[in-house]
């Protein structure tokens, strides 16, 4: 009879799933390029405001991340619930910023020493009297390169 | 049949949950990190060795109180007339030498885009969202005059430029050809926006 109606009738074949390693791949490459492993677990909440005129910090090498906000829950016995300065792991004082970007500085490659960003990522709770030290704080260091870090949205959402 | 030559096939079937279990993995020790924002120059620390005399009509004064209420010049005003009166304050060109510039040419105020200063204030208490919000005004501010007179020369956003030139994966020779025309509309509007002592009181 006809070449094409040899199929048994009412057995759907299984369907192949040697394939789905693969895709599952792909996602696992996919997530695994897209994404930076986190070097310092947060202290502080960090919950950053909306800004619409932003640029984008390129080259991670060359970035030192200093966060600001209120302590955390389970920090708040210790340190107290004003905002803190967090620098790698530990909660600091604004004195304690200058040294710290010395030492980050230290640390990277000679080229770089000069092209340095410090990233401010403070919490929108935050009062400017602490950033003023901070900012303070890198002008005596000479770092004078900052980002305020934001999400990117409506500035105007930031004052609800 | 008996099989003599090659071994068994070895079952695939469970590749994919040890790639699930990598993927898994990854997705919870890992952040999208959220690396985008305003960049400042802070001012150095030693004053200039030259007294610069600056006219009080080329600065624009902003100040932010601790309530988040704003002084533009003297003169209250909300949140979003900020970017306006920025714009109109530095596109005055007041003195005549700007033949780019499309404001009122008002004698009372700045003299000509290089001339003119915004000086930010702000006080210790000022809430740091507050303090974002004005700065992105500000920064908007140039960057909608950047982005008029880039449309002007180049029929391009300023901003877009600009990101092209930045992008690490944009070609040399692009990058060269772009870095003269980004470098010339930051000349016709330089960004000088100081940043005062904050005041404590």
């Amino acid at each position: 009879m006809s070449k094409f109606a040899k199929k048994k009738d009412g057995e759907v074949p299984a369907v192949s799933t040697a394939s789905l390693p693969d895709i599952v791949f792909m996602l696992l490459f996919f997530f695994m390029t897209v994404t930076v492993m986190k070097d310092s677990s947060l202290k502080v909440e960090n919950v950053l405001p909306n800004a619409s005129e932003v640029k984008k910090l390129e080259k991670k090498d060359r970035v030192i991340y200093i966060y600001v906000g209120k302590p955390t829950k389970e920090y708040e016995k210790l340190f107290g619930s004003e905002p803190k300065i967090q620098l790698n792991d530990k909660l600091s004082s604004p004195s304690e910023v200058g040294d710290y970007i010395l030492m980050e500085r230290a640390k990277k490659p000679q080229e770089l020493q000069n092209v340095l960003t410090t990233a401010l990522k403070v919490d929108k709770n935050a009062s400017m009297g602490l950033i003023s030290d901070i900012k303070q704080e890198l002008r005596k260091v000479n770092a004078l390169k900052v980002n305020y870090t934001t999400y990117e949205g409506d500035a105007f959402n930031n004052l609800q | 049949m008996a099989r003599r030559a090659g071994a068994p096939e070895v079952s695939a079937g469970s590749m994919a949950d040890i790639a699930f279990l990598l993927l898994i993995f990854f997705l919870v020790t890992t952040t999208i990190e959220t690396d985008a924002g305003l960049d400042r120059m802070l001012p150095p620390i030693e004053p200039p060795d030259t007294d610069v005399v600056i006219k009080q009509k080329n600065i624009f004064q902003v100040n932010i109180n601790k309530n988040g209420q704003l002084l533009a010049d003297e003169e209250l005003i909300e949140l979003k007339d900020l970017r306006e009166k920025a714009k109109a304050f530095l596109d005055n060109g007041g003195d005549g030498t700007c033949s780019y510039c499309q404001g009122r040419k008002n004698a009372e105020s700045s003299d000509n885009p290089s001339k003119a200063i915004i000086s930010l204030k702000n006080d210790r208490e000022t809430k740091y969202s507050t303090y974002i919000t004005v700065q992105n005004e500000l920064v908007g501010a140039y960057n909608d005059l950047r982005n008029r007179e880039a449309q002007r020369l180049y029929n391009k956003n300023f901003v877009d430029m600009e990101a092209e030139y930045l992008n690490p994966e944009t070609d040399d020779d692009v990058k060269e050809e772009l870095k003269e025309k980004v470098k010339r509309i930051q000349d016709l509007f330089p960004q000088k926006l100081s940043e005062a002592e904050t005041s404590s009181d």
